[in-house]
């Protein structure tokens, strides 16, 4: 398709091209603005200072961490929804996709219910000696339970899309429910899968509502990115927009990342 | 006793809809299961292949049991061998012609390298060895038959099940696709279920044809059975279409083909060799004479039964093979049919079709 081509080769009206733009402007101006405040030189000196450089490391070892447990914990779950049919599937489902729609605020202030020092299992886990909340444990807590329902969702999807005669096909040809999940189930829904845990990673890292919540706004310990951009702001205008790029510049990598993967594993055509 | 076969006993209930069938297929034979669609048939398949369990039944094959509802026992799928020929055939789309092939020896426990060696035996006997490193999606219908089928095998069923395998087929390849199956199941010693909806796939490959109407079978038989004496008006229709395995003469147009002692003048393009002829019992006149006219085939015989359909009768004649026609109740009176009466039958040699 071309930029002038409709996907019939006919031209888009104009009216609809000017009736594009303004929510596209309005979206890429305040971006490019942060582009421009500040120098590539002070840009440099901003982004290797110990703050940043241990929000970065913090960020990027949380997330990681955080992803890898969601896929880890969030591909069982979604296979269940994908393929089982049992009573309060949709309930199931509702409760896995809440995430998205509360306030990341409110997400935090369960978390501290249910894990702080008086929560439900906090309480329990304190007399271990076991302490979550304002920890690095708390942010990678916090990042999976915002985080999971963008790859649950994208992975149930591909699943879903998987024909269920080719998984019943492969144990008829004497492979077990384990051996077809990995040769039939994930490389057919490997574009799904891929792209949910490059969404699931970038939300990650724009956590930021339910991390202060429930972590706190620790240098080295709870400090994300995003959290430093906070506090960066109080004091140095130029150090929260270097980290803001910064932040950009991340988010842009796992769009086109999700991108480039959904591209190469494309299926053939059947 | 002959070695045992398959033998399937299932009763389950899908909502409203309630299946109870009771059938063997022994080594080497070929049950074809017809039926209207929405009759089970396709349930039956997988209720043999541990897809669907049954409420109640038991599912054996060569002596071993698979699944005893009485016992509690329901192997699942991987552990029993069944080689399922899928409707559409479920071809693997990520994977090559050989990986395809390689899946089922590689399951079941082959390393790498002699599950391809297995793969190629089948491939290379199937005629596919051109497609092999290809993948499955740029293959043509009669090519992703013969991969489904040389996939099923190379996992060394002992049960073949194939479902409606000429459903995704064009009229063209079908004949063809059909003929091959047909010689290929005669040299195969596995007991076959074969299911489909098409009367000349029931007749042309099946040793015996099984007819599943609403969840039970009406009837169980071979095609003279069920065609003089059958059940419902549904085996009825089914076993009246004339189809009988001949030899076709080399040539185009009007030629001889030879079903048993009998001769068929037929139309035919450059087909030649085995084939069927086939026909409809409305085709097919009825007279107390030979007639002189354009009928190119007129054979005497013998009257075996005379059955009502709802608007008309269907009497079967033996000629030497038992042919089916359809008469109104008005020319049977004047001919006055009974078991037994001297007649002969015609039918224009336009009226027959060949299949290769």
């Amino acid at each position: 398709m071309t930029r002038e081509g409709g996907q019939h080769g006919e031209p888009l009206p104009r009216g609809l091209w000017l009736a594009s733009a303004p929510l596209a402007l309005f979206i890429g101006v305040p971006l490019l603005a942060l582009l421009f405040v500040v120098s590539p030189a002070d840009l440099a000196r901003h982004l290797t200072s110990r703050m940043v450089l241990g929000a970065l490391w913090l960020t990027l070892k949380t997330t990681l961490i955080a992803t890898s447990l969601v896929v880890l914990v969030g591909t069982p779950l979604a296979f269940v929804l994908a393929r089982g049919s049992f009573r309060g599937r949709e309930l199931l489902d509702t409760i896995v996709d809440l995430p998205i729609t509360i306030p990341p605020v409110v997400a935090g202030v369960a978390l501290l219910l249910a894990f702080g020092r008086r929560g439900l299992i906090g309480r329990q886990l304190e007399a271990f000696g076991i302490a979550i909340p304002f920890t690095s444990v708390a942010v990678v807590m916090a990042q999976v339970f915002i985080a999971s329902p963008f790859f649950v969702k994208a992975a149930r999807a591909g699943m879903e899309a998987v024909d269920a005669r080719l998984e019943a096909a492969a144990r008829t040809l004497g492979a077990g429910r384990w051996r077809v999940f990995w040769t039939i189930t994930v490389p057919l829904a490997r574009p799904a899968l891929l792209s949910g845990v490059v969404l699931a990673w970038a939300r990650a890292l724009s956590e930021f509502g339910a991390t202060i919540m429930f972590a706190g706004n620790l240098p080295g310990r709870t400090q994300t990115l995003t959290l430093a951009v906070m506090s960066a702001l109080e004091g140095d205008l130029e150090s929260a927009v270097a980290v803001s790029v910064l932040s950009l510049g991340l988010a842009v990598m796992a769009l086109l990342g999700a991108k480039w993967l959904a591209g190469q594993w494309r299926m053939p055509v059947a | 006793m002959p070695e045992p076969g398959l033998e399937l006993e299932a009763e389950l209930a899908i909502g409203a809809f309630s299946l109870d069938v009771r059938l063997s297929v022994a080594p080497g034979e070929t049950v074809v299961l017809v039926g209207p669609s929405g009759a089970g048939k396709s349930t039956c398949l997988d209720v043999i292949a541990g897809l669907r369990r049954p409420g109640s039944g038991r599912v054996a094959c060569r002596g071993e049991v698979w699944c005893d509802t009485s016992r509690g026992l329901h192997l699942p799928p991987e552990k029993r061998r069944v080689g399922l020929v899928f409707q559409d055939y479920a071809l693997f789309p990520h994977l090559s012609v050989l990986a395809n092939v390689a899946y089922g020896p590689s399951s079941r426990g082959l390393g790498a390298q002699d599950a391809r060696r297995k793969a190629r035996q089948w491939i290379e006997r199937l005629g596919l060895a051109d497609a092999k490193g290809r993948p499955v999606s740029g293959l043509s219908g009669g090519q992703r038959q013969r991969v489904a089928l040389a996939r099923a095998l190379a996992a060394q069923p002992r049960v073949l099940l194939l479902d409606e395998p000429f459903g995704s087929l064009d009229v063209t390849t079908r004949g063809a696709v059909r003929s091959e199956l047909r010689a290929f199941l005669l040299e195969c010693d596995l007991p076959t279920l074969l299911v489909s909806h098409d009367p000349v796939d029931a007749l042309a490959l099946g040793d015996r044809i099984a007819v599943l109407e609403a969840g039970r079978l009406s009837q169980v038989g071979t095609r003279d059975e069920l065609l003089s004496r059958p059940r419902t008006p549904f085996v009825a229709e089914l076993a009246g279409v004339n189809l009988y395995r001949a030899e076709l003469a080399p040539g185009r147009g009007l030629k001889e083909a030879r079903v048993g002692a009998l001769s068929f003048q037929v139309l035919g393009d450059d087909a030649q060799g085995p084939s069927f002829v086939v026909f409809a019992p409305a085709e097919v006149s009825l007279s107390e004479a030979q007639l002189p006219g354009s009928a190119r085939n007129s054979f005497p015989g013998r009257v075996v039964s005379v059955l009502p359909l709802p608007d008309r009768l269907r009497v079967v004649l033996d000629v030497g093979v038992l042919i089916a026609a359809d008469v109104t109740r008005e020319a049977a009176g004047t001919l006055g049919l009974a078991s037994g009466r001297s007649l002969w039958a015609s039918v224009k040699a336009t009226a027959i079709r060949v299949y290769a």
